[in-house]
């Protein structure tokens, strides 16, 4: 039984429950709705959710099940000698599941009936040609131990989908007669739909804080798999980033503190930029600017935060990277020649800072304006003009917001990737020179995976290390940011 | 400028002084479209406590503020009429309201210590106006007001502590303290008692007639008692008019005017 077929039958009986336990409801009050415990709609909604909650619970613990065992079973008929050098079993099983989902096509088509699947060898039938007529391409020839496997997989899945259908349609099926036996005009029907509105709330926050762990776990083992494969001390200490991909052959120089030091200086000069631009805005905003202004230009500026950050990178590429080097480059402007390309930490670090500005300016904005108007009173009758008030008393009280909100901005500097991809350029260097190029921790998390290496190489699972450590300082730092927020709202509140 | 139409001349402490200090003739303020203070005339004496009572919104807050142009910081308020200080309309353009500001000081309903150390809140207002020479003055200033205020004792031994960390009636005197650290020639209160409880309400009233010795002071208050003990002159306002202004004795005792009758009496506000 297919999936869509299962889950429209499901659906099909929330619907019928809903209006038959309506009816049932009403009917055993005789029409009368002010005899029902509840709304007559809560009877029906108690009908639908003991068809919907359980029965989709079951789909979803089936849907993840399956496929694992299906693998670990697939994966036993692979002899171990059959792993190609290079290779692993998962790509195999992948050309199988790829090669049962072919065949599954070729039934449908009406090409073959299942019982010449069973007959095929692929010793004499050429199955990619028999694939490739219903259009399904397979990379390679399909040998027969492929083909065997193939088989094994179809059986598994047909049987498996058929119970999944079976099974989930039962249990549907129970809740509807379940809920309509119990459905009276004494039932508590409201106080359970609350129950199950609950149930449904909590499995969303829960799917939400389990997806986290599994991503943190995941960053976690795989991190340990290359620590087993390139030593930590290598990692953290070291000065040289020049991998080498495994075919040019030499041992790679995996070293961290290149990166991790061309992120620290490109996001100090993105900061230098944006601190001052957004906080001197968000003063002009919040203390100066008429409500006319104000509703114009707060808008304007928070425009800033929608562009993506792809667009920022194509601005520092094309326009910001050549300016810079028309100014500072041989011939320039400045008559120095201190800049010879356009991909350099001060292209990537300025075009940031002006995507920090929104963040920057948004959060101190509201910063200032939460500091209370009495403080204001109070300084301007004492015969203070405006900076005076805001230099002296508005900025202390606020400073520890903004500290927080400059430290939120800090953080979206050290993850962002595109603008430093694009603006920065891809060698690591550890230099004071801003005019230089130079790369940063994510630049290369991309640079990494996006090569044709191995996954299981140090070349590549490195990306997990610098994942890790990254996620790791921008956690520490989003942690001391709110903790300086919080405790300066404590002041006022 | 004189007034030359002095009439009123028997108020207590007026034997220095010949003319007024400040002096209202014809105010009136407006928010947007409301009118708010309906042609308001208030003369107010050197070194005496002026009153302001009068029902919920009846515009004595207001008024007070146009005494230092506080509202200029209200978009929508716009003022008109005569206010003199000293014989000089405050509302000319050629006065900065900064340095008015300065002259007028202002003490407001809810504490409002900035969120700095006892000695800077003090230490406020004569930093920016240039008060001190050295550090020495500046101490000296800081000290007098303290004592001034009456927080010299709570407070000299947390000069550097937080002034949010003091009490509220702690916080309110400290507030007089920066006021009138300044040197002030009129200190405005807009009901300085009403977050306060009655002991420190006692010690803020205690300290407003002893600031009377240096300064006119004008406050406004809810409590018809706390006009009666404190203040020399009363004026009632009531739906944005000045209803009667004469000597709090005469006020409390024999007023003139039937709404003020009702009021003091609590058939009215």
């Amino acid at each position: 039984m297919s999936l869509l077929l299962t889950v429209n039958l499901v659906l099909a009986l929330c619907v019928i429950g809903y209006i038959l336990g309506t009816r049932r409801a009403l009917g055993s009050a005789d029409g009368d709705q002010r005899l029902l415990h509840s709304l007559k709609g809560y009877y029906g909604q108690n009908v639908a959710l003991s068809v919907l909650v359980p029965s989709s619970i079951l789909l979803a613990i089936w849907l993840i099940a399956q496929p694992l065992l299906i693998n670990q079973s697939v994966a036993g008929l692979i002899a171990e000698q059959d792993i190609a050098e290079g290779a692993s079993s998962s790509l195999i099983i992948q050309d199988m599941r790829r090669v049962a989902d072919g065949l599954d096509v070729v039934v449908q088509e009406g090409v073959l009936a299942d019982t010449e699947i069973a007959a095929l060898n692929a010793e004499t039938t050429d199955v990619r040609d028999l694939l490739g007529d219903v259009g399904v391409a397979v990379g390679s020839e399909v040998t027969q131990q492929t083909l065997d496997g193939a088989r094994h997989y179809r059986t598994l899945a047909l049987t498996g989908n058929f119970w999944r259908g079976f099974a989930v349609l039962a249990v549907a099926l129970a809740g509807f007669v379940f809920a309509l036996q119990r459905t009276h005009k004494d039932f508590r029907a409201r106080n359970v739909v609350e129950r199950g509105v609950l149930v449904l709330l909590f499995s969303a926050a829960t799917v939400a804080v389990l997806t986290t762990v599994g991503i943190v776990l995941s960053l976690i083992f795989n991190t340990i798999n290359f620590f087993d494969a390139f030593p930590a001390a290598d990692f953290f200490f070291g000065t040289r980033w020049e991998p080498s991909f495994s075919g040019r052959g030499g041992a790679s120089d995996l070293g961290f503190l290149p990166l991790i030091w061309g992120t620290m200086f490109i996001s100090i000069i993105s900061l230098i930029v944006a601190v001052p631009l957004g906080l001197f805005s968000a003063i002009y905003l919040s203390e100066y600017a008429s409500d006319r202004v104000r509703a114009v230009a707060k808008p304007m500026l928070e425009i800033l935060a929608g562009i993506p950050t792809i667009v920022y990178g194509l601005f520092a590429l094309l326009t910001v990277g050549p300016l810079l080097v028309s100014a500072f480059g041989s011939g320039g402007l400045f008559g120095v020649n201190w800049m010879s390309g356009g991909t350099a930490a001060i292209t990537a670090g300025s075009v940031m800072g002006i995507m920090l500005i929104p963040f920057v300016s948004s959060l101190s904005d509201d910063i200032i304006n939460a500091v209370p108007q009495a403080m204001r009173d109070g300084s301007y009758g004492l015969g203070a003009t405006q900076s005076e008030t805001i230099r002296q008393v508005i900025l202390p009280a606020a400073l520890p917001g903004i500290v927080g909100a400059i430290l939120l901005a800090t953080s979206r500097a050290i993850g962002e990737t595109m603008i430093v991809v694009l603006g920065a350029g891809a060698a690591a260097s550890l230099s004071l020179n801003p005019f230089e190029a130079m790369t940063t921790v994510t630049a290369k998390i991309v640079s990494q995976l996006t090569g044709d290496g191995e996954f299981n190489s140090p070349e590549t699972m490195v990306a997990f290390a610098l994942g890790m450590t990254l996620f790791v300082i921008t956690l520490c730092l989003n942690v001391f940011a709110l903790y300086i927020v919080r405790k300066y709202r404590e002041q006022y509140d | 400028m004189k007034d030359t139409n002095v009439t009123d001349t028997n108020v207590k402490d007026t034997d220095l002084m010949t003319d007024y200090k400040i002096s209202a003739k014809g105010v009136q303020v407006y928010y947007g479209d409301n009118h708010a203070i309906k042609d308001v005339n208030v003369d107010i004496d050197d070194k005496t406590v002026t009153a302001f009572i009068g029902p919920s919104g009846c515009g004595k807050s207001t008024f007070l503020r146009c005494l230092n142009r506080m509202n200029d910081t209200i978009d929508i308020c716009r003022v008109e009429g005569d206010i003199l200080l000293d014989g000089e309309d405050i509302y000319d353009p050629a006065v900065d309201p900064v340095q008015l500001r300065a002259k007028v000081g202002m003490v407001f309903q809810k504490p409002n210590p900035f969120p700095k150390s006892i000695y800077d809140n003090v230490a406020y207002g004569p930093k920016i106006h240039g008060l001190a020479r050295n550090k020495a003055e500046l101490d000296e200033i800081v000290e007098q007001s303290l004592r001034k205020a009456a927080l010299w004792t709570e407070a000299k031994d947390r000069l550097h502590s937080p002034g949010t960390g003091l009490s509220g009636g702690q916080q309110q005197r400290l507030c007089i303290a920066r006021a009138i650290a300044t040197a002030p020639e009129v200190l405005l209160m807009d009901e300085p008692c009403s977050a306060l409880d009655p002991i420190a309400t006692a010690q803020v009233e205690e300290l407003i007639d002893e600031l009377r010795q240096s300064f006119s002071v004008v406050i406004v208050t809810h409590s018809m008692q706390q006009a009666a003990r404190v203040s020399q002159k009363t004026a009632f306002f009531h739906l944005g008019n000045l209803v009667e202004f004469d000597e709090t004795d005469k006020i409390f005792t024999n007023p003139e005017d039937p709404r003020t009758e009702s009021y003091i009496s609590g058939r009215i506000g």
